[in-house]
């Protein structure tokens, strides 16, 4: 029968469907399901990274230089914010935050979408901490949390040396695709040890597996992996000092380096003004930083190892080792009239000294006995000595960046200038001026050399190993006579007399320079009549003690116009820290109540200062004009401090020298 | 004949069909359950209501004697097209598409009693053709009207797995007619021909990317192959005996879409595994045999027909679904009956065991005596 038959066939088929079916589903459910699994997985987890607690920076007797904080934050979660309006008011106002800030709050919810944070406020008291967190059932959306940021217990003091950390940019997540430097929270250096030593600081993140619905919802935590904290960091730097340094500059633009002259390691590198590397690991408001870009006294650019200037007399010490090694005897005399005559130009001395040895005229800077004796020998013996003494070089420091400077000799200035090398040239380098561009690290290694006799090699990351450096390839008694006369200088009939150490027994040996920025034809060159950026450079190199020397350092003050009034007292002062810390902050107690209190409070005024001339211009027009003016006035003040890289120095720079 | 101790009207309910349909629909409820993260609501409870009312909506439906059925086939086939065009209407003045009345208390689906009516009519059709014209043309033009006429309208919703599903059932009941066989070979021939040109011209553009997607699912993961990748991973990694009741992550994270209508069948493989999978599956197959083999035991051409393409009408809906489900047809949108969250499917199937029924119960005497 026919309907039989077919509907046995419907039957049939239906049957062997199904069986279809179900060798579908097994094949699905047996032969795949590993892979299914895994992608089953794969959507109901999610892992998240926990940024790994960053190493210490310490110091070289174990104090902090850079630690973290724990500190304390409250994001809003935008899906579960009910009324943003009233929620933002009411943290406003336990967290006192004003209308741009909450401004940018309501605006970031609006952007945000589901449960991805948005940053009410980091850097939270305690006491605000808990005030929101018992108040969260008012604050739906609310999420307070304890997080930790970088920390710098000396601030300014400490943040060209240590630099400062942040999020990584965008381009150094296109470099390197590692999820963790697209975590909240982790925070990589961006200048100065922070940046150079990341890696060994940066640590292993944490990982902490959730699971997630399709929509981003946390469930419940699955598993944590703990993170691995960085390694900590010791560097050769003494925090008490570095600190000191960093105050005593006080109001000055310039910088302090202190080194062991007998291992190389840096105790102190300042530089002042600096920013607060604080305010940077928090995020820096547009006002901070435009205030520090506004300061012709450069925040931004570490003078101790990035600022060059041409050592004026502090460079006398090489040439007497120059001379010395060209065979001139110390005691030879140059009789000082005044000057020195070289065809039709007369170079200057600045004053009448009579008759002249080395170590005399190293005590009173006679320029007249280093152009004569510097012109006999010739730059290259020159040269090369200030090469030996450590200028014109880069040290291998963990520094983002360094200067080599200039240390001119004839084929320098032909292939920089074209020009054939002049003994007019010959003599302003004799004297430290002309051509010759040092940064404050290489015065303190040329000081370090002097004073020990070896060939130190800076250092700033701490190690085991404390084998002296080497002996300069001088006789002893060459170095020797040079630190006679620096003895002299400071200790006897000198430049410098006025800052000797106020200890019995321990002397400090220097050397001051003073540096030339423009040269003024018959003019005031150091007067408080010109202005600030065109004033004289202060420079001052020294040692101590003169008997044992241990310690040796280099102080310049842009615009200092002296190195006697300027410098040598700041490094005087660093040098008693070294022996005599109680009496040394005495005296900067002293100084600091003179300059309006010590750097975070001068800071903190500062800024309020700026904010309010801001807030006087009187239009948006008008605080812009003044902007623009901050900015040129930054222009060229940068244009004055460091012309090594631009300009040329002036050819007359004969009337430089104390 | 043996003394049994229960009554007698009861032991002559077919209780392996009963059994078979409150087996399915229990599962589904404790699918349901568990789809809701181990909730009653919003979808068991409702559900389980529902079900219990259609079953005793089934059970007075048995009631209706089989004559009466004749003799509301073509009424009924009417009716139900009207609906259809005044959906069509309806759906045209509200401006887009739309598939329901709404009558206040309940929402009617006239493409899916379509699905009933047209097996009734084109059972009634043959039923009343003379035995001698089955080879000729008479025999073949009106139902292929009858069923041209309600899949173009439901196309027009646009609906094509309804469409389908009802082309199919007519189909069905033609070819256990004793239409020539030739023509359904020709049939085949012709559609694959037609099949390309329809894909081009007669598909709107989401019914064409559902296509497109269902032969390659990893082309577009995000947007609609996310449904078919989805189910998938449900299904594929549920493994033998499933991830455990309560346990499965694919629903409950809600990583797959419809997790309890139209891919519920996913979420149930994701917690019971291939196991699970056979025994619903074994269930549904023995279902449609029970419909199947009803038909052999019937009197007269229209309880025949009636009986084996009423089953059939149930295997489409399984057969549906369960291959979208698993990647072997495009997502078309048919729920998977009795088990899926929803009311339509669930009326329509309980209404064709309903019919079931009452043809078995219509019969019965007559066979005893034969």
């Amino acid at each position: 029968m026919s309907f039989t038959r077919r509907a046995m066939f419907i039957g049939g088929v239906q049957a062997g469907f199904g069986v279809l079916l179900a060798a579908r589903m097994a094949w699905f459910s047996v032969a795949e399901n590993e892979r299914y699994t895994l992608l089953s997985e794969s959507n109901r987890v999610n892992l998240t990274l926990i940024p790994p607690r960053r190493g210490w920076i310490i110091d070289r007797y174990g104090r902090p230089i850079a630690i973290n904080r724990t500190d304390f934050r409250v994001d809003l979660i935008p899906d579960r914010v009910k009324d943003e309006q009233r929620i933002v008011a009411t943290l406003g106002e336990i967290l006192g935050l004003d209308q741009d800030e909450r401004e940018r709050i309501l605006k970031d919810l609006e952007d945000a979408a589901g449960y991805q944070p948005v940053q009410v406020s980091g850097g939270l008291t305690y006491d605000q901490y808990a005030a929101i967190s018992v108040r969260l059932p008012e604050l739906p959306g609310a999420a307070p949390a304890r997080g930790s940021s970088r920390y710098y217990p000396d601030g300014a003091a400490v943040g060209h040396l240590v630099g400062y950390v942040g999020a990584a940019s965008a381009k150094d997540y296109e470099k390197n695709r590692d999820p963790l430097l697209i975590t909240p929270g982790f925070k990589v250096g961006k200048d100065g040890v922070e940046k150079v030593l990341d890696a060994p600081m940066r640590g292993k993140p944490g990982a902490r597996r959730t699971e997630v619905t399709a929509r981003g919802k946390l469930v419940r935590d699955l598993a944590t992996r703990a993170d691995e904290p960085g390694g900590t960091v010791r560097l050769t730097i003494d925090a008490g000092l570095q600190a000191f340094a960093a105050r005593r500059l006080g109001i000055q633009s310039g910088a302090v380096v202190v080194m062991d002259c007998h291992k190389g390691d840096i105790l102190a590198l300042a530089s002042m003004p600096c920013y607060d590397p604080n305010s940077f690991s928090d995020g820096i408001s547009h006002g901070e930083w435009d205030m520090l870009q506004a300061d012709e006294r450069i925040p931004m650019l570490n003078k101790s190892l990035q600022g060059l200037y041409p050592p004026g007399s502090t460079f006398k010490a090489i040439t007497s080792l120059a001379l010395q090694s060209a065979g001139v005897d110390p005691e030879e005399l140059v009789y000082c009239g005044g000057g020195y005559q070289l065809g039709n130009r007369r170079f200057a001395c600045l004053g009448r000294h009579g008759p002249m040895n080395m170590h005399r005229a190293i005590a009173k800077s006679c320029n007249t006995y280093f152009y004569t004796m510097g012109r006999r020998i010739g730059i290259e013996r020159i040269a090369e000595v200030a090469k030996i003494m450590g200028l014109g070089t880069e040290y291998a420091l963990p520094m983002p960046s360094q200067k080599y400077g200039t240390v001119p000799d004839p084929a320098w200035k032909m292939k920089r200038h074209k020009q054939d090398w002049s003994q007019a040239d010959t003599l302003n380098t004799s004297i430290g001026q002309g051509f010759l561009q040092v940064s404050p690290l290489q015065l303190a290694v040329m000081a370090s050399r002097v004073a020990s006799g070896r060939a130190v090699v800076p250092r700033l990351i701490a190690r085991k190993s404390d084998r002296p450096a080497g002996p300069l390839p001088f006789p002893p008694e060459h170095i020797a006579n040079v630190r006679s006369g620096m003895d002299e200088v400071v200790n006897g009939n000198g430049t410098a007399g006025r800052s000797k150490l106020p200890l019995e027994g321990i002397r400090l040996g220097g050397k001051t320079g003073t540096a030339q920025v423009r040269n003024f034809r018959g003019g005031a060159r150091s007067g408080l009549g010109i202005p600030w950026k065109f004033r004289d450079h202060g420079l001052f190199v020294c040692f101590a003690p003169v008997d044992n020397p241990r310690y040796a350092a280099a102080v310049v003050i842009e615009h200092g116009m002296s190195g006697s009034g300027a410098a040598a007292p700041v490094a005087s002062d660093c040098m008693l820290y070294l022996f005599d810390p109680a009496k040394a902050m005495e005296k900067l107690s002293t100084l600091e109540a003179g300059w309006g209190g010590d750097i975070t409070t001068r800071m903190a005024a500062e800024a309020q200062a700026y904010k309010a001339a801001r807030a006087t211009a009187e239009s948006p027009e008008a605080a812009a004009a003044q902007a623009d003016a901050a900015v040129a006035n930054a222009l060229n003040s940068s244009n004055a401090v460091a012309p090594a890289a631009n300009a040329a120095p002036p050819a007359n720079a004969a009337e430089a020298g104390e | 004949m043996s003394v049994s101790l229960v009554p007698a009207p009861l032991a002559r309910l077919p209780w392996r069909l009963i059994g078979l349909v409150v087996f399915i629909a229990t599962f589904g409820l404790v699918v349901l359950y568990s789809a809701a993260g181990g909730n009653l609501r919003p979808w068991a409870f409702s559900q389980g209501v529902r079900f219990l009312v259609f079953l005793v909506m089934a059970f007075v439906i048995a009631r209706i004697p089989e004559r009466l059925w004749k003799t509301a086939a073509f009424p009924l086939y009417i009716g139900v097209l009207v609906l259809l065009i005044l959906v069509e209407l309806l759906g045209f003045v509200g401006g887009g598409s739309q598939r329901w009345l709404d009558l206040g208390f309940i929402r009617i689906q006239p493409s899916e009693m379509m699905k009933l009516a047209i097996v009734l009519a084109v059972a009634r059709f043959y039923d009343l053709l003379p035995v001698g014209e089955i080879r000729t043309w008479r025999a073949i033009w009106p139902p292929a009207i009858a069923i041209a006429l309600p899949a173009a309208l439901v196309m027009l919703q646009p609906d094509l797995g309804t469409a389908l599903m009802i082309t199919a059932g007519g189909i069905v009941v033609m070819f256990l007619a004793g239409i020539p066989l030739r023509l359904f070979v020709g049939g085949a021939a012709a559609l694959t021909v037609i099949a390309p040109l329809a894909f081009f011209f007669l598909l709107h553009d989401y019914q064409r990317n559902r296509v497109l997607i269902f032969l390659d699912p990893e082309s577009d993961p995000l947007g609609t192959g996310y449904h078919i990748s989805q189910s998938k991973i449900a299904i594929g990694s549920g493994g033998l005996f499933g991830k455990g009741f309560l346990n499965g992550s694919q629903s409950h994270l809600d990583y797959l879409p419809e997790g309890h209508t139209d891919f519920v069948f996913a979420t149930m493989a994701e917690e019971w595994g291939l196991a699970g999978g056979i025994v619903l599956i074994t269930a549904f197959i023995l279902l449609v045999r029970w419909g199947v083999q009803l038909s052999h035991r019937v009197d007269g051409k229209f309880a025949r027909l009636t009986a084996a393409s009423l089953a059939t009408t149930i295997f489409f809906y399984v057969a549906i679904n369960l291959a979208m489900v698993m990647g072997l047809a495009p997502v078309v949108g048919i729920p998977l009956p009795m088990f899926s969250f929803g009311g339509s499917a669930m009326m329509t199937v309980m209404i064709c065991v309903g019919i079931l029924m009452g043809l078995e119960r219509s019969n019965r005497g007559r066979t005893r005596f034969d």
